[in-house]
Formats: C-alpha cells, structure tokens, sequence
C-alpha cells in the first residue's frame, strides 16, 4: 500500500484498506499463536522457578499446619492431628508442585487447560 | 545504619490523617494514599483514553486499548466465554496492582503490594468469590472437585483432605507470591543503591550498574506479578465453572 498520503487527510479508502488489513492480521492463527505463546511464556530463570516452587510446597504446609493446629484447639488433641495435618499438608504441598510442573511451560506454572497442556508438551 | 536508612524503612506504614471508628484504627496512611492514587491514576488512564474514542486510535487510545484487550483475551482464552461476567473484576485487580507496583517504582513512594495484609485480602476476596461462584453454579456437584476423578474410594480418606489443603493453600501461595517478589525487589534495590555510597567513587560504579540493571528487571516484575495475578484468577475462575 502507499503510504504516502499525508495522515490528517485520510482517505475512507485508506481506511478501509487498513481496516481490513488490521481485521486480516488480528484473525490469522500466526497471529494468535504468537500472541499466545509470548503472553503464556515466563522469562525462566532459574530464581523465579525456585522460588514458585518453594511458595507452592510452603503455603500447602502451612495451611496444613494451621488445620490441624487449629482441630487440636477445638477437640484438645494434643500435638496428633497438627502432626497428622502437617504430612497432609506437605503430600499437597508436593502435588502442587507437580501440577505446577506439569504446566512449566506456561507463565504461572499451571496448565491452563487440559488441552493446551497436551499441546504445550508436544512442542 | 542510622535510623529510617533501613533498606526496609520503605515498608513502613505512617499514618497521615488518623481515623479511629469504634475503636478500630482506620487512620489514612501512606498506603491509603497510594492506593487512592493508584485509582486516579487509572481511571484518568482509561477515561482521558477513552474521551475521544476515534476508529484510528492515538497513542493514549491504544494503551487503554490495549489494556483492554490484553485481559479480555486472557478471559477468553483461559475461561472461555462463561468467563465475561467476570472480566471487570479481572481487569479492576489487574489495573490495580500493575498500576500500583508502577506507583512503587517511583523513588519516594510507597509500594502497597509489598505488604501481605493488602495482598492477601485481594487473594482472599478472590478465592471466596470463586468458590461461592462454584458452589451456586454446581451446587453439592462442587465436592466432586475435591475427589479426582478415576479414583478408587479406598484412597478417598486420604486424598480428599489433600486436595483440600492443596485447594485451601491458593490464597496463600497467591498472595505470597506477589507480596515477596514486590518485597525482596525493593529491598534488593535499596541494599544495592547503599552500597554505591559507602563504596564510593573507587568501586561504587559496579553497585551501581547493578542498581540500574535491577530497576530494568523491577520493571519487568511489577507487571509480570499483575499479570501472573490475574491469570491465576482466570484459572480459578475456570476451575470453578467447569470443575477439573
């Protein structure tokens, strides 16, 4: 297209040529994988995996230790179900983890979809 | 160190107008302020962007379109189209704590989501507002999200408190996430930018094109956290429509 038209006279032809222009680009699948795979894609350093990781496993422990501390204060049984919780707490801790793994590829770490997991994987 | 040259002293909260309702302190502080600000701030963004709606945007018009879009195809592709009641309050939280970790990177200011009072009440609100959405769309339905599917009920004890936990656990490890990486981002700064003046001229330049390369990569932080945010609520939001 020629361009040079100056931009405060625009033409409704200009117009319309870029308008299906922008309507072509926007709808191209190129476009759409493009724009899907840099959203979806964590710069992966090696720090910010660690430390997803590491809140991940965390929170999962602590919530299982505030339930079971927590059941102990309303029955009074001793340390036993904080204990018990705490393992709880961590098996969750690491399926986090690997559900978090399972979606590495994405930015937040979790596969957003069943389907665009599998595809992830693939590539 | 002297007293307020903490690298942490920018965390702390200072009242500015004290306010005291029924013996609760509700004072106006500096965090009040910046949220307050950071509400200006966008919506004068998206209003000024959108006073002149022309079909060739301006500059202004295409960020505030661009915005836009950004989360709206977040919504449609990690929710799907169930999802559009709910893209005000996804792009409301998304504005919020980007514009707000951009207001922290102003030198002087205050950065609100360093503190895990204001971020765990976001991802508070979040996770009661998914589950009671989950609860009215699928109503007792909504236990099954809590015993995978496949199976077998012998591992039914052990399982269901697991992922109940692991369910529980998502407010934690959301807000933990954005509160930590706003937290050691500053504070990494300020301990860098000390180091420039005690080194001096002799050695103070290394710090200091450290200072600068971390600022670039706090840049990056402050909307990748937004970001990582409001695309955790979408999948929630997603779990809680469609159940596994």
């Amino acid at each position: 297209m020629t361009s040079d038209s100056d931009p405060s006279g625009q033409s409704p032809k200009d117009l319309d040529d870029f308008g299906q222009k922008l309507k072509k680009a926007r709808e191209s699948e190129e476009t759409r994988r493009l724009w899907k795979s840099n959203v979806n894609k964590a710069p992966n350093s090696a720090l910010g995996l660690a430390f997803r990781v590491s809140v991940e496993l965390v929170s999962a422990v602590a919530v299982g230790f505030a339930i079971g501390w927590g059941l102990d204060w309303l029955l009074g049984t001793g340390p036993w179900l904080m204990v018990v919780f705490i393992i709880l707490g961590f098996a969750a801790g690491v399926l986090n983890v690997y559900r978090m793994a399972v979606g590495m590829n994405n930015a937040i770490g979790y596969s957003e979809k069943d389907d665009a997991s599998t595809t992830d994987k693939v590539e | 160190m002297a007293e307020g040259q903490s690298p942490l002293a920018q965390f702390e909260i200072k009242t500015l107008v004290p306010i005291e309702i029924g013996g609760i302190d509700a004072s106006f502080t500096n965090s009040s302020l910046f949220m307050v600000l950071t509400v200006i701030t966008v919506s004068l963004f998206l209003i000024g962007g959108m006073r002149r709606s022309s079909m060739v945007p301006g500059r202004w018009q295409s960020m505030a379109e661009l915005s836009y879009v950004f989360i709206a195809n977040m919504v449609k592709d990690n929710v799907g189209s169930e999802g559009r009641p709910y893209f005000p309050f996804i792009f409301t939280i998304f504005m919020f704590i980007l514009v707000g970790n951009f207001w922290g990177m102003m030198p002087y200011s205050f950065t609100f989501t360093s503190h895990i009072a204001v971020t765990f009440a976001m991802a508070f609100f979040v996770f009661i507002g998914v589950t009671l959405i989950a609860i009215a769309k699928h109503k007792l339905h909504f236990l099954t999200f809590f015993m995978p599917p496949g199976v077998p009920m012998v591992m039914a004890p052990l399982l269901v408190p697991i992922e109940i936990i692991s369910y529980l656990s998502r407010p934690i490890s959301l807000s933990v996430r954005l509160f930590a990486n706003m937290l050691a981002g500053h504070t990494l700064l300020k301990v860098f930018a000390g180091f420039i003046i005690s080194l001096g001229v002799a050695a103070g330049w290394l710090p200091f094109v450290f200072v600068v390369a971390l600022t670039g990569l706090e840049f990056v932080i402050a909307f990748l956290q937004a970001f990582v945010f409001a695309i955790l609520t979408c999948l929630y939001l997603n779990d809680a429509l469609h159940l596994h």
